[in-house]
C-alpha cells in the first residue's frame, strides 16, 4: 500500500507531467484562460490516463513484450516493434469514446473544450504516460496508480496557470508578449515553484 | 518652501511636450520622495486614509531595520570571532580595507562587530539597489507608469535573503531576474504573481547553487565552512545541534545564515509593527504559524531514521528563514491570496510546506524560499474556490 501511495505521490509532485517533463504543453497552454474549462480538461485527461496506460499495459505485457506471446505457443515472438502504433491506437479509440458520451451527457463541458477534446487524443501527456509505463516496466495494479496520478498531476498544474491567467488578466504585459509569450513565461516561473519537489526520494 | 519651488519650476521641462519628457517618471520619483502627491480620487465615493501605497511601502521598509542592523552586527560578529579562532590578524581585498579604516576585529566590541558587517551587508544592498532601480526606472519610462515605492521593499528584502559571501554580480543578475522577469513583464507593481525578491533569489539558488547554498558560504571569512542549524540536523540530528546551539541563541540569531534572517526575535519586533498597522494580515501569519506547528507535530509522532522528522515546532520557528519568510515574504499583499479565507488557506500551504520541504526533500535543507513560491502558484485558485463557495452560499441563502 505504501509503495502505491508513494507512487501516487511521486506521479503528482515530482514527476510532475506539465512541470517538470513540460509534455502535453499544446493543451496546457490553450485551454488554459478559464478555471471552469480548465478542470473540465484536467478531469477528461485524468480520466483518459487512467484508463489508457492500464490498458496499454495489458497490451503490452499480454501481446507486445519479448516473449509475452508464449500463452499462444509463440515464446520467440517480439512484436515491442508495433508499441507505438498500438497505444495510439488505444488512446485515440479511448477518447473517442469518452467524446460521444460527453457530447450526450455533458454537452457543456463537451462544447468549452471544443477542438481540444479530439485532440486529448495527440496530447503528448498521454503518450508520455504509456511509454514511461513502458520504460519503467510497471505491472498492472502500477500502471493504474501511475495514470491516475500524472492525470492528477496534470490537472493540479493546468488549474493552477488557469488561476494565475485569470488573475493576470489585470496586469498590464507589454504589447509584444501578450497572449501565449507571457504564458510561456509564466510557466517557467510555475515549475521554478515546483522545484521545491526536486530531490525527493520517495 | 525653497524645494518645492525648484521642483515646481523643473516640473514643465519633464511633462507631456516638454524637453525631458522621457524622464517624467524619474522626476515624478524624486518629488514623490520628498512630498505627498496632491492628486485625489474625483470620481464616485471612495474611502478616504491617510495610509497609501508610499505609506504602507515605506513602514514595511522600516520595519525590516531592526532585522538589517543586528543582520550587520551579526556578520560581524560571527567572522570576528571565527578570525580570533583562526588566528587571522586582518583580512584581505577592498572591503577589509575599508574596515580597518575604522575599526578593529576584536569580537567583543560592539563598534567592530557592526562595521564589519556593514561593508559586506552594505554593497549588496547597493549593487542591489542601484541595478534594480535601474530596471525599475527603465520600464517607468518606457511603459509610462510611475517609479514605485514597492521597490524600496524588493530591495532590501532581497538584499537581507542573500548569504553574506555572495559576489555581488551575482547579486546584480538575481535581482534583474526578479525586477524584470518577477514583476515588470506583468506590469509592475500590483500586477505580478510571485514575489518578486523570493523569485530572483530561487533563480540565483538554481542557477549558482555552489555561492548560495552549502556550508561555506554562511560566514563573511574565506576558506572557512559552518553548516547552518538546518543542514545540522538534517546529518546529525537534534543532539548534534543542541550541543552547539541552544534554543535561546537560535531565537536570538548567534548563528550563520543570510544576512536578515537569523534572528528572530528582530524579526518579530518588526512584524509586532507590521501587524499592529495591519500592513501584514495576521490571518496569513496565523495560518503559516499554525500549518507549520501541526505538521511538525505529526512528524514528530513517527518514528523514523530521518533527523529532521524529530525537530520540534519550536525549532523549526527559529532556525533557517521561517520567521523572516513569514512575516516579510508570505504576507506580501500581491502574491498572497485576496479573501480572508483565502489567506488563512494559503498560510496553511506555506507552513505544510515548508515542514515538508524540510523534512522529506534531501535535497534543499531550507525550504522556506519555495514553499512560499509554490503556495504564490496557488493563490489565486484559492481565492477563486473562495469566491465561488461564497456566491453558491449566498444564493442557497436566496
Amino acid at each position: 500500500m505504501e509503495h502505491y501511495l508513494s507512487l501516487f505521490v511521486r506521479s503528482v509532485f515530482i514527476e510532475n507531467m506539465a512541470l517538470a517533463f513540460f509534455l502535453g504543453m499544446c493543451t496546457f497552454l490553450a485551454i488554459s484562460k478559464k478555471i471552469q474549462a480548465a478542470i473540465g480538461l484536467g478531469i477528461a485527461v485524468i480520466v483518459v490516463l487512467t484508463l489508457t496506460v492500464p490498458v496499454n499495459n495489458l497490451i503490452y505485457t499480454y501481446l507486445l513484450r519479448d516473449g509475452a506471446l508464449a500463452w499462444a505457443g509463440f515464446p520467440d515472438v517480439d512484436l515491442s516493434f508495433l508499441g507505438l502504433l498500438s497505444y495510439i491506437g488505444v488512446i485515440a479509440a479511448i477518447v473517442q469514446i469518452m467524446e460521444m458520451f460527453l457530447d450526450k451527457f455533458v454537452p457543456a463541458l463537451y462544447s468549452a473544450l471544443g477542438v481540444f477534446l479530439p485532440l486529448i487524443t495527440v496530447n503528448c501527456a498521454i503518450m508520455g504516460g504509456s511509454l514511461f509505463m513502458v520504460e519503467r516496466d510497471y505491472n498492472f495494479t502500477e500502471s493504474v496508480v501511475y495514470g491516475a496520478g500524472a492525470g492528477t498531476g496534470w490537472a493540479l498544474a493546468i488549474t493552477a496557470l488557469a488561476g494565475i491567467r485569470e488573475k493576470l488578466k489585470y496586469s498590464d504585459v507589454p504589447e509584444g508578449l501578450r497572449g501565449l509569450g507571457i504564458t510561456f513565461i509564466t510557466v517557467g516561473l510555475m515549475s521554478l515553484g515546483f522545484m521545491s519537489f526536486g530531490g525527493i526520494d520517495l | 518652501m525653497g524645494l518645492r519651488t525648484i521642483l515646481d519650476d523643473l516640473e514643465p521641462h519633464f511633462e507631456k511636450g516638454g524637453r525631458f519628457e522621457k524622464w517624467y517618471a524619474l522626476y515624478e520619483a524624486v518629488d514623490t520622495i520628498f512630498y505627498s502627491p496632491g492628486s485625489v480620487t474625483k470620481t464616485t465615493a471612495h474611502v478616504r486614509d491617510g495610509v497609501d501605497l508610499k505609506r504602507i511601502m515605506i513602514t514595511v521598509w522600516f520595519c525590516a531595520f531592526p532585522a538589517m542592523f543586528y543582520g550587520m552586527w551579526n556578520i560581524g560578529f560571527q567572522a570576528n570571532t571565527i578570525m580570533a579562532d583562526m588566528g587571522i590578524a586582518a583580512g584581505e581585498g577592498w572591503r577589509h580595507a575599508l574596515i580597518g579604516m575604522f575599526a578593529g576585529y576584536n569580537p567583543a566590541s560592539v563598534w567592530d562587530n557592526f562595521w564589519h558587517g556593514f561593508w559586506y551587508f552594505i554593497p549588496v544592498y547597493a549593487v542591489t539597489f542601484a541595478v534594480g532601480g535601474f530596471w525599475e526606472v527603465l520600464f517607468a519610462m518606457k511603459r509610462g507608469h510611475e517609479v514605485n515605492e514597492g521597490f524600496f521593499v524588493t530591495s532590501i528584502l532581497f538584499a537581507l535573503i542573500c548569504p553574506p559571501s555572495i559576489p555581488l554580480w551575482q547579486v546584480a543578475l538575481g535581482i534583474s531576474f526578479g525586477v524584470v522577469v518577477g514583476k515588470e513583464v506583468f506590469g509592475g507593481t500590483g500586477k505580478n504573481f510571485l514575489n518578486p525578491a523570493l523569485t530572483g533569489r530561487a533563480f540565483l539558488f538554481f542557477a549558482y547553487p555552489a555561492q548560495l547554498s552549502g556550508d561555506a558560504v554562511w560566514t563573511a571569512v574565506d576558506g572557512y565552512t559552518g553548516a547552518t542549524a538546518l543542514s545540522v540536523v538534517a546529518s546529525d540530528g537534534m543532539a548534534a545541534l543542541q550541543d552547539k546551539l541552544t534554543w535561546f541563541d537560535a531565537f536570538s540569531g548567534n548563528m550563520h545564515g543570510s544576512m536578515g534572517e537569523v534572528s528572530t526575535i528582530a524579526i518579530l519586533i518588526g512584524g509586532a509593527v507590521l501587524l499592529w498597522t495591519g500592513i501584514a494580515s495576521w490571518r496569513i501569519v496565523l495560518g503559516v504559524f499554525s500549518g507549520m506547528v501541526a505538521l511538525s507535530l505529526l512528524f514528530n509522532g513517527i518514528d523514523s531514521d530521518n533527523p529532521m522528522m524529530a525537530m520540534p515546532w519550536y525549532w523549526h520557528f527559529v532556525l533557517g528563514g521561517f520567521a523572516f519568510g513569514m512575516i516579510f515574504m508570505a504576507t506580501d499583499p500581491v502574491s498572497s491570496a485576496m479573501t480572508n479565507t483565502g489567506k488563512f488557506i494559503f498560510g496553511l500551504l506555506i507552513g505544510c510546506m515548508v515542514v515538508l520541504i524540510r523534512v522529506v526533500n534531501p535535497a534543499f535543507p531550507e525550504g522556506m524560499m519555495l514553499a512560499i513560491l509554490f503556495a504564490n502558484l496557488f493563490a489565486p485558485l484559492i481565492d477563486h474556490f473562495v469566491v465561488q463557495a461564497n456566491i453558491k452560499r449566498r444564493l442557497a441563502r436566496g
